[in-house]
């Protein structure tokens, strides 16, 4: 038991080990000095020459929004077309079907996003050649917009008065070839030698020890495991996820695994520090983000290994913790900590079901979406948070009487309005469309549809109504896991998560962008004794009351009739 | 400093019973949907009434029992009450304030001047001051009140301004210079003065005032609508909040009535900030007007709670009223008796204190003045030349002035600085003294001493100043090394010396261009463009017109070291928004443990463990936390009145204080208040 706490705690510590040196690496690439990947320079010219592009051409927010924008259409429209025609595509040795086109709807932009929420099982619903050049070629793009969006951020913060936020395609091509790419090659290399299928071959056929005959799928996985995790996308080569033997051999897989996910993010944290030369900074928001971080770690950890209540009255002992749902060879706490980094991060991809969690760890990886902004996805973490960092400067700014300012900028009614609408838009979708759900369970059970939303809960009460919840929490989180006991594969789910994906993805890019330009146009106000700096401490705990305060009043009354009503019922 | 003499008590009696009838009168919905939050407030109100109506014609008790409804509304009804009282309560005390100034000038007779007949020849007329326009003239004669805003073309005249400043020793104001205008309300206690109508009646400082402190063309300061905006987003989540309760409550079959949501909505929305916004923004004003400062508009005054720099002159400032001459030092081989005589005739025509201080000196060593000889002629000084002096009709040319400006007058024609004077010259500057130096047909004859005194208690205000992080500028005619030993002495952070009308603009536009917001008070005519360059800009009263249209305030108390205190009431503004909205945002945590097992008990037997404060039932929990709700509005309006003290202890300090003040204050009082109150409801339910 104690063992079990004790490897979480290494995982994490490696993690930060490892974040740090791989933060100053991030800023190093992206303001051009010489690092030891400079040897792709020829690979990126080249590719520079063939798509026309001028990395050096400076872009303003909105042309670096509108570059942005513009490709990942295009990705969309080519990830559909190609989930929807797979079965008539190379690379099908199960001969799997095509998509059914709400089903690729849902999947394409689910990948375009970097949420990757799965309405299929990648045995059986993907090709090889889809789960190559569509999924992981979108989890490689997708991470690397975020980065570039991130880097276009930290331009504005860094000058006094600029319209430059740089050039979209350099940070976005950079991004995959020196940080992207290279970690997923070390990633998967460990991967494959621990048991990680790397084969192009269809199913195989074992024989377990109790003599039965068994069709295990297979599959060239261990690179796109390796992407599913660095680039905080999630969307698993099976379908079980990382909870599955061969995409999850072991401890040791599981741990580098775990690190994976949190290692970018964190990274991202350290490289705005060393790339703004303002280390205090990055540390204050490094301190809030671990300390919930930690908090809900220990509270997960806390109740997983406890148990189950309803076991514990049926006198079974519990010595593993709660085990429902959970992999022996990895144990409670390790999928506690999995649950909580990737609920943190946006990643999404799981070692152990969630719908299983017990009531409160249920509720804190859904208050974790809720935030997302605890390290968060690669690159859109940390531009969540800068939208609370708004708000918090706003309100703080009044109290200490100066007009609100960031980083010598002053904070007025435009940024106010854009930043209160992004808080506004998680609000709306989570819990406009969780009443949309319910509504339809409570007065519509017998719709006529494919699947009748009186079908749509394998658990009714509380706990699908945390179902649902947690559903819209992880679309407009762009996280991508799942309380598993939902049937989503059917056109209302589909429809209703990929308009969430959508907005919750490209809403909350656009606006701290926008933000940004906007203060990065203003004119500079140099820093006096009476300007409250963002880099202290005290700041950094207003910024904490606001992110609780603020989950806390938009979501309360959803997480009292869920995961709260589940546990008050149960313990 | 300022006399608060007109303070007002915050309840005044006679106030009350004008702003309990101004709270119905703003119910009205087109004057409520100017405040958004408040007026969601109403609608719900009119949702409950309209449910306790229908409840009463057809005996319908599926919304809950009718008294439970009707108290319900009535406290709705309180809740806005409540809020356009704090509004009505502030407006009234600002027009109180205003009309005590504005009474004293209504229907004073006033003295016109037609000018009649071909040959334009004056003629006085009696009228009533509201029908003199801009432009006209009056006299004024000792015993008269001064009916309209004005300046002197003629006379000079001691007035009597404690009507609006509350200074009771009279000030002196003549025509031309900078010491030329008068305000309405004021008296003439000797001489005659005519003066020339500045303003139209209704559109002088003090009215444009008024209208500011009535509300009625109160502009939203940018800060404000940020608020607003920010508390819009709030209310806008509240909905969503409470609108997608209702198909959860569906899903967990539990019936909720509309008391009840719209009881959790009207809890959730920051009512109580959203209740004293205006009423906040009405007192800042109201407390820069008991200050004595006229502003012309809210953005000033908020904007003055963010000035980096303020230029501050050092006459009559840091130093104490005018510099003293102290001594007579001539130059190796120039006699005293004649330096000192050269001295006085440089003087006699020079009205200034310092003139008149070299007089007295010289007296007091026997050397007494003279009438000046016949056609002599007077050359004033000017900026520019910063010298003066006298042309006698022998041919004696004396001038005196600034170091560098009779160097100049020397060497121009071709005479050396005598080197002893020279060091003298250092010497007396490096000792805070001001060095006058005199040249007599070109040639220097010697310097004389002027002595400055440092005003007691300017150096801790100026330390104030630098702790909340605003830079002190002194604005000198002194030469760069008497300027740095009084700045050092008082403590100023920087200085200009040897300073030109230009000099000051410079300035200001230098510290513009880093990104930083300057201040300044001026008086005169030349002050003009610095007041309309700088951001925060204050004429004093007594100033020209032209400086008074510059900048935007006038201090009646003509006191230069009002900014600072100017700079506090802005603060204050901001500072008081800020921690009431956090109060008012933190009180949402208890409210929510107040209401949401309220609404679930019935079906969720589970989320009673969530009634942390043990509310007897869910009737008394729902009614408690409304009535705090409402009840904190009124127990707030003396704070939003007053203001929140600010402390200049540093932003981040600042910041922790009011952070725990406010918000954990926030977070736990009403924990205690609602259940308080749910005890109290126990006893009668």
């Amino acid at each position: 038991m104690n063992s079990e706490i004790i490897g979480t705690i290494l995982i994490f510590l490696v993690t930060l080990l490892l974040a740090y040196p791989l933060g100053k690496y991030i800023a190093k690439v992206f303001s051009g000095e010489k690092t030891f990947s400079n040897f792709m320079n020829p690979v990126e010219r080249l590719l520079f020459r063939i798509c026309g592009i001028n990395p050096n051409e400076s872009m303003n927010w909105k042309q670096f929004l509108k570059a942005m924008l513009t490709i990942n259409m295009l990705w969309l429209v080519y990830a559909m077309l190609a989930l929807v025609f797979q079965d008539k595509l190379p690379l099908n040795p199960d001969g799997n079907p095509g998509q059914t086109p709400d089903l690729a709807f849902n999947t394409a932009i689910s990948f375009l996003v970097n949420c990757n929420l799965q309405h299929y099982s990648g045995e059986s619903g993907l090709t090889y050649f889809t789960q190559l050049f569509v999924i992981t070629f979108l989890q490689f793009v997708s991470a690397a917009t975020g980065i570039a969006m991130l880097v276009a951020q930290f331009n504005g913060i860094k000058e006094k008065t600029t319209q430059n936020l740089g050039n979209f395609w350099n940070y976005f091509v950079k991004s995959i070839t020196r940080i992207l790419l290279p970690l997923s090659i070390i990633v998967a290399v460990i991967l494959a030698f621990n048991g990680t299928p790397t084969s192009y071959d269809g199913k195989d056929n074992i024989v377990t020890l109790q003599g039965d005959s068994v069709q295990v799928s297979r599959g060239p996985a261990a690179g796109m495991i390796a992407i599913k995790q660095l680039g905080t996308n999630g969307g698993g080569w099976f379908g079980v996820n990382s909870a599955h033997p061969l995409e999850n051999p072991n401890y040791i897989t599981n741990a580098v695994e775990t690190i994976s996910i949190l290692l970018i993010p964190i990274a991202l944290v350290f490289a705005l520090g060393f790339y703004l030369n303002r280390k205090k900074l990055a540390n204050v928001i490094f301190a809030v983000m671990t300390f919930l971080f930690v908090i809900f770690c220990s509270v997960n950890i806390y109740y997983e290994t406890g148990g189950n209540p309803a076991i514990d009255q049926l006198g079974i002992a519990q010595t593993a913790g709660s085990m429902e749902g959970k992999e022996v060879r990895l144990g409670a706490a390790a999928t506690a900590l999995w649950s909580v980094a990737t609920t943190s991060t946006s990643n999404g991809s799981v070692n152990g079901m969630h719908d299983s969690l017990t009531p409160i760890s249920g509720g804190v990886v859904i208050l974790d979406m809720m935030i997302n902004a605890l390290y968060g996805g690669v690159g859109v973490g940390l531009l969540n948070y800068f939208i609370f960092i708004i708000i918090a400067v706003f309100i703080s700014g009044l109290m200490v009487g100066r007009t609100p300012e960031f980083m010598g900028h002053k904070v007025e009614a435009r940024e106010v309005k854009i930043a209160a609408l992004v808080t506004l838009l998680s609000a709306f979708l989570i819990k406009g469309f969780t009443a949309l759900a319910a509504y339809m369970v409570a007065h519509h059970p017998e719709m006529g549809w494919a699947v009748q939303p009186g079908a749509w809960l394998n658990n009714p009460s509380y706990h699908g109504f945390s179902e649902m919840l947690y559903e819209y929490t992880s679309a407009n989180a762009n996280n991508g896991s799942g309380f598993e006991g939902l049937g989503d594969n059917n056109v209302f789910w589909n429809v209703t998560t990929g308009i969430v994906l959508l907005l919750g993805r490209f809403l909350p890019i656009i606006a701290p962008i926008a933000i940004i330009g906007l203060l990065a146009n203003k004119k500079f106000i140099p820093e006096s004794p009476g300007t409250l700096r963002t880099d202290s401490y005290t700041f950094g705990a207003m910024t904490l009351a606001v992110i609780i305060i603020i989950t806390a009043l938009s979501y309360l009354p959803a997480l009292a009739l869920g995961p709260l009503a589940e546990y008050f019922s149960l313990y | 400093m300022a006399k608060h003499k007109r303070t007002i008590r915050l309840f005044e009696p006679a106030l009350l019973g004008t702003a309990v009838k101004q709270s119905f009168v703003k119910l009205n919905p087109r004057l409520m949907v100017k405040n958004p939050v408040m007026f969601t407030v109403e609608i719900g109100t009119a949702v409950m009434l309209a449910v306790t109506l229908y409840q009463l014609f057809t005996g319908d008790n599926s919304q809950g029992a009718l008294w439970y409804n009707i108290t319900i509304f009535i406290i709705l009804l309180l809740t806005v009450l409540f809020a356009n009282f704090a509004e009505a309560l502030a407006e009234a005390r600002g027009k109180a304030q205003a009309e005590s100034l504005r009474r004293t000038r209504e229907d004073t007779p006033a003295k016109k001047v037609f000018t009649v007949g071909e040959m334009y020849v004056n003629e006085v007329k009696v009228v009533p001051s509201s029908q003199l326009r801009k432009g006209d003239f009056f006299i004024c004669e000792a015993g008269d009140v001064i009916p309209m805003d004005g300046e002197i073309v003629e006379g000079i005249a001691t007035i009597d301004e404690s009507a609006i400043t509350g200074e009771s020793a009279p000030v002196i104001r003549e025509s031309g210079g900078d010491k030329s205008s008068v305000t309405g309300g004021t008296k003439v206690l000797s001489d005659k003065i005519k003066v020339r109508v500045t303003t139209e009646p209704g559109e002088s400082f003090l009215d444009k005032m008024i209208a500011l402190v009535e509300g009625a063309s109160r502009q939203k300061t940018p800060n404000e609508i940020a608020l607003t905006i920010l508390l819009a987003a709030f209310t806008l989540i509240f909905i969503i909040v409470c609108v997608t309760l209702k198909p959860f409550a569906d899903y967990a079959n539990t019936p909720i009535t509309i008391a009840a949501f719209i009881s959790l909505f009207v809890c959730l929305i920051p009512t109580t900030i959203g209740g004293l916004l205006s009423a906040i923004g009405i007192a800042g004003m109201d407390r820069a007007l008991r200050a004595n400062v006229i502003a012309k508009s809210g953005k000033a005054v908020e904007t003055a709670g963010d000035i980096d720099v303020l230029l501050l002159d050092k006459t009559g400032t840091i130093t104490i009223g005018n510099r003293k001459a102290t001594n007579f030092w001539p130059a190796d081989g120039i006699d005293m008796t004649d330096f000192i005589s050269h001295c006085v005739f440089a003087s006699l025509a020079d009205n200034t204190p310092e003139g008149k201080s070299i007089v007295e000196l010289a007296g007091e060593k026997n050397i007494h003045a003279k009438q000046l000889p016949a056609n002599t002629r007077m050359i004033e000084f000017t900026a520019e030349t910063r010298s003066s002096g006298v042309d006698l009709a022998d041919g004696l040319k004396i001038r005196k002035g600034a170091f560098d400006a009779i160097k100049k007058i020397a060497s121009n024609n071709g005479n050396v600085f005598p080197k002893e004077t020279g060091t003298r010259v250092n010497q007396i500057a490096s000792n805070g003294g001001t060095p006058l130096v005199v040249a007599v047909n070109n040639k220097v004859q010697g310097v004389i001493e002027l002595q400055d005194i440092i005003k007691p208690g300017i150096q801790e205000r100026f330390e104030r100043l630098r702790k909340m992080g605003v830079k002190t500028v002194m604005v000198t005619g002194d030469n760069p090394l008497t300027a740095k030993y009084i700045a050092e002495k008082a403590g100023v952070d920087d200085f200009i010396a040897e300073a030109k009308p230009e000099d000051k603009m410079n300035y200001i536009r230098k510290e513009q261009q880093s990104g930083k917001l300057v201040a300044m008070m001026g008086d005169g005519t030349n002050d003009a463009p610095a007041l309309a360059q700088a951001d925060v800009g204050v004429s004093m009263n007594s100033g020209t017109q032209a400086a008074k249209e510059a900048g935007n305030m006038v201090d009646l108390d003509n006191d230069p070291t009002k900014l600072i205190e100017v700079v506090e009431i802005g603060k204050q503004l901001l500072i008081t928004r800020g921690t009431l909205t956090t109060f008012s945002i933190a009180n949402d945590v208890a409210k929510y443990f107040a209401i949401v097992p309220a609404l679930f008990i019935a079906s969720i037997p589970a989320l009673q463990s969530l009634n942390i404060m043990g509310l007897k039932s869910p009737e008394s929990a729902i009614l408690s936390a409304i009535i705090f709700n409402a009840l904190i509005i009124p127990a707030l309006i003396p704070l939003a009145l007053k203001g929140v003290q600010y402390r200049p202890i540093g932003a981040s300090a600042l910041l922790r204080r009011n952070l725990l003040l406010y918000g954990l204050g926030g977070i736990i009082v009403p924990f205690i208040g609602i259940k308080l109150i749910d005890l109290l409801l126990a006893m009668f339910m």
